[in-house]
């Protein structure tokens, strides 16, 4: 493995990370705008009015356009692990397969079907079966989601597969246990519920923009009433699904933890960084200097936060890596020098075994005994330093907090716009308008902090402890995973430029609500 | 049978010919999908163990080697 260019490595990393993340661009919005209109439908078909149904419309053709721009982008990423992530996918086997194809047939169809009947359907079906599309639409890009969390959950914590080393492939021994698992759960609720956020804040801000205009008061403040309402209910659930996501970070993956609070050194009734400003000067965890140039913490929260007891021991960087000290339940922990020993015992014996399993069957069993005893340490065969299994702190730790900060921001946000909305009148905010507009990048950067801290901060790992991105890369030439990178990073901004372009046109034009009577 | 498919193919037909801003987007979409399968698909991402190596167990004799490289001899 040590053969293969850095370069290379960092490049392919590079390629996802943008594809990953310009396609993230398009899914939120899809997620929580579709939520939004399928409200307002229902609120149409309740009520009878007109009005509802012309505001629906007007935030479906929104919701088409994103959907129109981002709909196949997310596909470039699957081309990627093919070509550039070989071994990865041949080593993962059916479990990453399985959800994708689920995703492709079950989730892809569904969307089509439906949304076709929700935008061509007006007046070709009655009103139920349209709401009943409009609400499948939405449901079939949320389950569209579940398969893509389900797989990038396995990768951060593998449950339910079996390595086969014939095939030198990981299978899947149980579909339910990696489609139950807590942090698939978590992730899904979490990575869907930022897509709510985003949607309101989307609506909000739009909304707020013709308060600014004069124009479209009634559309506006009715349409900010019920995404007030879905932003509300997403932050709170959000806190919810986040305390979850971080329980789980502290039991499976304690680096990323760390990691994500710039905790080198662990501690009992260890406090929540909520604002700290990193030593630059820090370049390794073990060169003595303090992480810190200044920080404010809660106390004992991240011991609380981490297991639910307030006096338990979170370990830092420094334990993680030296190891001996002893997990929450008492389990004692191995240095990551142990772990690479074992990490080695387990490729050598992979090695042995594909060897020996042609010549003498009596060996290879030996030899696969001692790979199963040795898998779950297998991706540290790949190790040559504890300095690697430390992820960028600097990157994770900032993005973590920028994430919790702005989610603190829009609890506020959605609260004030909530009261202001149905207790006074809202168009004489100017100042809120203002706010509102600015809030709907900022709903966006929240939710790319959001994937940076899980991807960047399980670093090395492109699965948890058994395989590192520089294992899982393949030997193509690094100038043609250059090329693809620009050629990506143009089609993409070349996308998003028609997207907003659309977009402001159609916001420009407003809604169609000059021919309503009641 | 054969009236459904007509309706459905009826439905589908008039939701396009009515489509305003709809139009332009699928012009968008038929351009990038033309993009991501004819051009990039097909020219620079190809799949790499499906390209070089003709069976199952070529491939995983491969990634294999792949993987045990650092203690194979």
């Amino acid at each position: 493995m040590h053969a293969i260019e850095t370069s290379l490595i960092d490049w392919s990393r590079a390629q996802f990370a943008l594809t990953a993340m310009y396609h993230w661009l398009f899914v939120p919005l899809t997620l929580g705008l579709g939520l939004i209109m399928a409200i307002m439908e229902t609120i149409y078909l309740r009520t009878g009015k007109e009005f509802w149904k012309q505001t629906a419309k007007f935030w479906m053709k929104l919701f088409g356009i994103n959907f129109a721009i981002g709909v196949a982008t997310g596909i470039i990423l699957e081309f990627e692990f093919g070509t550039n992530w070989s071994n990865y996918s041949w080593f993962v086997g059916d479990i990453f397969g399985t959800p994708l194809a689920i995703e492709g047939i079950m989730a892809f169809f569904m969307e089509a079907t439906f949304i076709a009947v929700m935008f061509f359907g007006w007046n070709k079906v009655g009103k139920k079966t349209h709401l009943t599309s409009t609400w499948l639409t939405w449901g079939g890009a949320s389950i569209s989601a579940l398969w893509i969390l389900v797989a990038n959950a396995w990768m951060q914590y593998p449950a339910g597969m079996k390595f086969n080393p014939d095939v030198v492939r990981n299978e899947m021994a149980s579909f339910w246990e990696v489609l139950l698992s807590p942090v698939a759960l978590n992730k899904f609720f979490h990575t869907i519920l930022s897509g709510w956020m985003v949607g309101a804040a989307f609506v909000i801000g739009i909304s707020c923009w013709y308060l600014m205009k004069k124009r479209n008061e009634e559309f506006a403040k009715q349409s900010i009433k019920v995404a007030a309402v879905v932003g509300v209910v997403s932050v709170v659930l959000l806190v919810y699904t986040g305390d979850g996501s971080a329980h789980q970070v502290a039991q499976k993956q304690p680096m990323k933890l760390a990691a994500m609070e710039g905790l080198y050194q662990g501690q009992k009734d260890a406090g929540l960084v909520v604002f700290g400003i990193l030593n630059p000067d820090k370049e390794s965890y073990d060169d003595g200097k303090d992480p810190f140039l200044f920080n404010w913490q809660v106390p004992k929260l991240l011991s609380w936060l981490a297991f639910r007891d307030s006096k338990a021991f979170v370990p830092g960087i420094n334990d993680l890596i030296n190891g001996g000290y002893e997990t929450y339940d008492g389990a004692p922990t191995l240095s990551v020098d142990e772990k690479i020993q074992r990490g080695k015992t387990a490729l050598q014996a992979l090695s042995d075994y594909r060897v020996s399993k042609k010549t003498d069957e009596a060996q290879a069993a030996v030899h696969l005994k001692t790979l199963e005893d040795n898998y779950d340490y297998f991706g540290y065969g790949y190790i040559s330093s504890p300095k690697q299994v430390v992820p960028p702190v600097g990157l994770t730790f900032y993005s973590f907090h920028l994430m919790v900060i702005f989610g603190a921001f829009f609890i506020l946000l959605f609260l004030v716009v909530l009261y202001l909305t149905y207790k006074k009148d809202i168009s004489k905010f100017k100042w809120l308008h203002i706010v509102c507009l600015i809030s709907i990048p900022l709903a966006y950067i929240t939710s790319q902090a959001g994937w940076i801290v899980a991807e960047v901060g399980r670093q090395p790992w492109v699965i948890q402890d058994i395989l590192p991105t520089f294992a899982a890369v393949s030997r193509v030439s690094t100038g043609s995973v250059q090329l693809t990178f620009f050629l990506f990073l143009i089609i993409f901004t070349v996308l998003l430029i028609a997207e907003i372009g659309i977009m402001v046109k159609q916001i420009k034009k407003g809604p169609n609500l000059e021919k309503i009577k009641n | 049978m054969s009236n459904i498919i007509v309706r459905i193919f009826r439905f589908y037909r008039d939701g396009f010919r009515e489509m305003t801003i709809g139009k332009t987007l699928w012009i968008i979409i038929l351009i990038k999908l033309f993009i991501m399968f004819a051009v990039l698909k097909l020219f620079f991402f190809p799949d790499f163990l499906k390209t070089n190596f003709g069976t199952k167990e070529e491939r995983a004799d491969y990634v294999g080697k792949e993987l045990t490289r650092t203690v194979d001899p």
